[in-house]
């Protein structure tokens, strides 16, 4: 696989996506949701810092999320619908290459729109530790612009990564509809990980305790990368924690781009 | 020399039905050479199996059973697309890239970066006329834009060998003449051209070479001059001298009997008739024999002639 021929796909995938309408429509959605946060913390007395860092934190998770999957989903489905991948094919690019360079494209945009995202944050959150006096300050559980929520952001974007690699994968041999439906459905699924783990709690010794058991080893654990709370409140998140979870995202992500590239590496493109 | 382009019992069957698949063979043991530097002709109605043809030979299907080889290489190595230009049947790109950007990708694809890519692209596109929207996002494009930019980018990398799939679709007749140069050109220049059309006159002007497909299988192919001369359906013979009673005595055996003046007649012959024992006869009879040529069939009629018989066969065979 040559890296250069991944980095022009991931180039391509980039421009192409930032330019979406989609895209824009959804991060102007989420700055205005953010001002919104502002608002309401405005009539919140004391506890605006607070519904400000978790509103922004989820309001980050929530169109991030759409951008992973609406984008994610048609990264090759649509390429073989519209039949653009024809062209792209006809090149000296190896069908895995395309794989890559589309995911790494997708990762990059995400990566650059939380970004954004943070920025406008960061922004909000500072100009509410600006304004309020010391001694109100002082009943606050972290400072506004507490660089630590960062770490909520990190992980944030280290599970939208595993999102589009759920999303290219589903999207290498089901339609748009389909593979939205059953990524959103995974995503949902993957927060339910402890439930399935103690379910033998529930049912006892019966065999329906293994199936809940290997799909608690199955489906990705999305509840793992959620620290917004932790951090809201301004309590201890460690790095070997998020070394660990980056490594298990990471890992889970790979092996769906590598079953993707060999799905696609073997299909009729009718 | 190897030939350009050279398929060998290509097969390719696609599995058909919901709950029980079976398979539909929709091409069936191809087997064709292409020289190099010719224009070739790839004809054949709607779903006789022309794109699946550019398909297998652009690797984006796998098939059945049969080799294809491009410049002497099987078409999965990868330096053979190095060598080669595709366009497809109605292409479609990235709506929110220019056709600049669009061409500056393809062409990087290729390692062509820099002075060379830019100076490249801005070549091509005034080539294909469209250098005045260099800068303009796909979306806006009209259909016969989009095909444009699909040739320009399949000649991005200057290709020894250029595969069409229905180039001049979606074009208006300046544009269908604007591309015919453009072929022409690139036969001016030794490269090898292999374009799947249905509008036969396209044919009769560019290729040196044709096949026509139908029903998924090799209908007729040779050089374009040998199967117009092949296919004769009749004669027509140019006769004076003769009365009209005596004339009237042949009248059953002839198509069509045409007085042209001063007593002659163009007589048209059927191709089932013995030619020279009526031109005996006629000569007996009293006339003195002007001329006597063969009429030769169109491409429009081979083609029509071919395709009924394979659909007779295909018919035939599945009863």
């Amino acid at each position: 696989m040559s890296g250069r021929t991944v980095l022009r796909v991931a180039r391509a995938v980039f421009k192409e996506s930032v330019r979406d309408r989609v895209l824009y429509n959804l991060v102007g959605f989420a700055i205005l949701l953010m001002g919104a946060s502002y608002l309401i913390g405005q009539l919140t007395a004391g506890q605006d810092v607070k519904i400000i860092k978790d509103l922004g934190l989820a309001a980050m998770s929530v169109f991030g999320l759409f951008i992973a999957i609406f984008i994610g989903i048609g990264l090759v489905s649509k390429e073989v619908e519209r039949r653009s991948v024809y062209s792209v094919l006809a090149k000296p690019v190896r069908r895995s290459e395309l794989v890559v360079g589309k995911y790494a494209g997708l990762v990059l945009t995400v990566a650059v729109n939380l970004a954004v995202m943070a920025a406008v944050y960061y922004a909000v959150l500072g100009y509410m530790g600006w304004i309020e006096t010391e001694a109100f300050k002082r009943g606050w559980e972290a400072p506004a612009a507490d660089p630590r929520l960062l770490i909520a952001v990190y992980l944030v974007f280290v599970q939208l990564a595993l999102v589009i690699a759920i999303a290219l994968f589903f999207s290498t041999f089901s339609t748009p509809m389909l593979s939205a439906a059953l990524t959103f459905g995974l995503f949902i699924a993957g927060h339910f990980g402890a439930d399935l783990k103690n379910f033998d709690v529930v049912v006892g010794d019966s065999p329906v305790r293994y199936v809940t058991a290997a799909l608690y080893y199955v489906l990705p654990d999305m509840a793992a990368f959620d620290v917004k709370t932790a951090v809201v409140h301004a309590q201890p998140v460690t790095a070997a924690y998020v070394a660990v979870t980056t490594l298990y995202g990471v890992l889970y992500a790979a092996a769906l781009v590598a079953a993707a590239v060999v799905i696609f590496s073997r299909r009729d493109f009718k | 020399m190897s030939p350009a382009i050279a398929t060998d019992g290509l097969t390719k069957d696609f599995p058909v039905g919901f709950w029980r698949k079976r398979p539909y063979r929709a091409l069936d043991a191809l087997t064709l050479e292409v020289s190099p530097g010719e224009v070739f002709g790839f004809l054949g109605p709607n779903g006789a199996g022309k794109t699946t043809t550019l398909k297998l030979l652009m690797q984006l299907i796998f098939p059945t059973s049969g080799r294809a080889f491009i410049l002497g290489r099987p078409v999965g190595d990868l330096a053979v697309r190095r060598r080669i230009g595709y366009l497809p049947e109605n292409p479609y790109f990235y709506d929110y890239l220019t056709a600049e950007e669009l061409l500056s990708y393809f062409a990087s694809l290729f390692g062509i970066t820099g002075a060379a890519q830019r100076a490249r692209v801005s070549a091509l596109l005034d080539e294909v006329g469209l250098g005045a929207e260099r800068r303009l996002q796909l979306r806006k494009f009209s259909k016969g834009m989009v095909q444009r930019v699909g040739i320009a980018q399949a000649l991005i990398n200057d290709p020894e060998v250029v595969f069409l799939d229905e180039p001049m679709s979606g074009l208006d007749p300046l544009g269908r003449r604007d591309i015919r140069e453009l072929i022409l050109r690139l036969r001016e220049r030794g490269r090898t051209v292999f374009f799947s059309s249905h509008i036969l006159s396209d044919a009769e002007a560019l290729c040196s070479r044709v096949a026509i497909l139908a029903g998924g299988r090799l209908a007729a192919g040779g050089r374009l001059t040998d199967l117009l001369a092949r296919e004769v359906r009749g004669w027509e013979l140019v006769v004076a001298g003769i009365q009209t009673e005596a004339l009237d005595r042949f009248a059953p055996r002839l198509a069509k009997a045409t007085a042209i003046g001063d007593g002659r007649y163009v007589l048209q012959v059927p191709a089932d008739q013995p030619v020279a024992a009526l031109v005996g006869e006629l000569a007996s009879a009293g006339a003195s024999i002007v001329s006597l040529n063969p009429v030769h069939a169109t491409l429009e009629e081979i083609f029509v002639s071919r395709v009924q018989a394979a659909g007779s066969a295909r018919t035939g065979a599945l009863a």
